[in-house]
């Protein structure tokens, strides 16, 4: 069962030969025998999911169909969810817990699939290795020494794990198509304003937006479809119409024009290299034009990420005062020890690194010589993809410079960590979609293919993604791993 | 970044930093920095600051109230309530 698809459970349901309870005690199963291997989880909704689940089979019996009837999945914890814990991957938020739900969460429980619990993240998004988690951190189902990437680690490596079917992420810089990279799964991060961010915990609000994780990318488009689309409730979501994901990836695929920026691909590890050319070469075959293009300014992507991103995160942390929610210091001297204690107890190493780079960069003085000059940098390297879309429908390349590294490679050198975004960090800030699907091994470790498309060109993405699947086999590839009931 | 300056943005952040953290936190940063400075390769002379990743505006709507006050709801978050009020160390002598 583990190894199905969401298409094939879908079907299974509809068809009634499993019912929502079987699959979601089926999943829960798995994730409390196998989940203390990996630790993706944080939260386990088991009461909540069973609950649920007999519901809907009640509607089923009455052949009531929603597009996720009885689908079971998973929420990063940055997803508010009513009366279920959000902590954010911090001790700041350990014990919060939300009178609402977010959009997506509402959304996906609209669509009639089952909560089954929230996956563990890089504490407030910002990691790419999951270690910064105060919950600890998860491991790569391929190898446990390894990192699963970040910051929707624990999203990532439940799926590769076969704990769950489905799950959500956010992704500010590369936080979904990073460990989708390294854990051999498919993942898309929408167009900016694509999906809602009410009640998303936010990081940096010019650059975060919410996708999802699953096996293939028809999954993908499945639960795309589901999630995306207006919402009063977020002043940023797009009132741009959606379209059935789904339906567009069943299509008979017509062969398009597809971009490879040089700067992705000079100085690129030789087998990452290899694993990548044989995937181009799939798309030839396939009659697709290839056409190398320029991103010049995207070499900048990192420096400008390493300024918007802290700028926006130091801002929007400072809600966390300890007054009104979360972690609250202990025998204060006065209000501002109580501010500086609970902020310095409550938030982790990584955290407290970014804020200080967020207010420094945003200091009297320093505005025009940071945040200025790299809304410019912005700007440019969005005009390059922009001239880019001219000539071409996607464009492709690697999602992250090699595989996994191992746990606590990198933990001490930030600077490491954060080029491990060298590929991701532009599309976001450029706001456009972009996806990461398996493409093949080094090491006996999956490598992602990132496609990146036009703003809004999600379709055009899962078409491509999708019948990559079609012709290749590399995401039906799980880890052999016994202490998780793979073999 | 040396370690007065650090000290003044923790300051400023409302972050303490102890001692014996103060020169890897003011390293790292420095080495934060330096990556950040590359952005001073190119010249940006004549560009416009980018505003919105899709050049929309802000949507706004009629000043009106479209929910009712959940104060008890968003109060359960805390344990130092009284009576609607938060509760803080005495900042009025």
């Amino acid at each position: 069962m583990y190894n199905k698809t969401l298409v094939e459970l879908r079907e299974e349901i509809v068809t009634k030969k499993v019912s929502s309870y079987e699959l979601t005690k089926y999943f829960l199963e798995r994730i409390k025998k196998f989940d203390k291997e990996i630790n993706s989880f944080i939260t386990i909704t088991e009461e909540y999911a069973l609950k649920t689940a007999k519901k809907i089979d009640q509607e089923i019996s009455k052949n009531n169909m929603r597009a996720l009837s009885g689908i079971p999945l998973a929420q990063k914890d940055i997803f508010c969810t009513e009366n279920v814990k959000t902590t954010c991957g911090s001790k700041m938020l350990e014990s919060f817990v939300s009178p609402y739900d977010a959009t997506v969460v509402k959304k996906l429980k609209n669509a009639g699939s089952v909560m089954l619990g929230k996956t563990n993240m890089d504490e407030f998004a910002m990691g790419s290795s999951n270690e910064t988690s105060f919950f600890g951190e998860v491991k790569n189902p391929w190898n446990f020494e390894y990192v699963p990437g970040g910051s929707s680690g624990g999203s990532a490596s439940s799926v590769a794990a076969r704990l769950v079917p489905c799950s959500t992420g956010t992704d500010t810089g590369g936080s979904i198509r990073q460990p989708a990279s390294l854990c051999g799964v498919s993942g898309i991060k929408p167009t900016y304003g694509r999906v809602s961010r009410y009640g998303m915990i936010a990081f940096a609000s010019s650059l975060d937006q919410a996708g999802v994780f699953a096996k293939t990318a028809k999954d993908c488009a499945l639960l795309l479809t589901e999630i995306a689309g207006y919402d009063e409730k977020d002043s940023t979501s797009a009132e741009e119409k959606v379209i059935n994901y789904f339906d567009i990836c069943t299509k008979k695929f017509k062969p398009i024009t597809i971009g490879v920026p040089e700067e992705f691909l000079d100085g690129l590890d030789n087998e990452v290299r290899k694993v990548f050319d044989d995937a181009i070469e799939i798309f030839k075959k396939e009659g697709c034009k290839i056409k190398k293009i320029n991103l010049s300014n995207s070499k900048l992507g990192v420096s400008a990420y390493q300024v918007v991103a802290p700028a926006e995160c130091s801002s929007n942390l400072s809600r966390y005062d300890g007054v009104r929610y979360g972690y609250r210091a202990k025998n204060v001297s006065d209000l501002e020890d109580l501010y500086k204690r609970s902020r310095s107890e409550g938030f982790g190493k990584e955290v407290k690194r970014r804020i200080l780079v967020g207010t420094y960069a945003l200091s009297a003085g320093y505005y025009d010589a940071y945040y200025l000059k790299a809304q410019k940098i912005r700007q440019l390297i969005t005009n390059d993809f922009l001239e880019a879309f001219k000539n071409v429908d996607l464009i492709l390349g690697p999602t992250t410079p090699d595989t996994a590294f191992k746990i606590g490679s990198k933990a001490n050198d930030p600077i490491a960590m954060y080029l491990s975004d060298v590929y991701t960090v532009s599309a976001n800030l450029a706001g456009l979609p972009a996806m990461s699907i398996p493409m093949g091994f080094k090491n006996e470790l999956p490598l992602g293919l990132q496609i990146i498309g036009s703003h809004f060109d999600e379709d055009k993405i899962l078409s491509l993604a999708s019948h990559f699947q079609e012709i290749t086999n590399w995401h039906d590839h799980q880890p052999k791993q016994k202490l998780l009931g793979l073999d | 970044m040396d370690k007065k300056t650090t000290l003044k943005i923790a300051d400023l952040a409302k972050i303490e930093i102890s001692n014996n953290e103060l020169e890897e936190i003011a390293s790292n940063l420095t080495k934060i920095l330096k990556l950040v400075d590359e952005m001073n390769t190119i010249s940006t002379d004549n560009i416009e600051p980018m505003a919105h990743p899709l050049n929309f505006t802000q949507r706004l709507r009629k000043d009106e109230v479209l929910e009712n006050n959940q104060r008890n709801e968003f109060q359960k978050n805390c344990k130092y309530t009284d009576d609607g009020y938060y509760i803080v160390p005495k900042i009025i002598d």
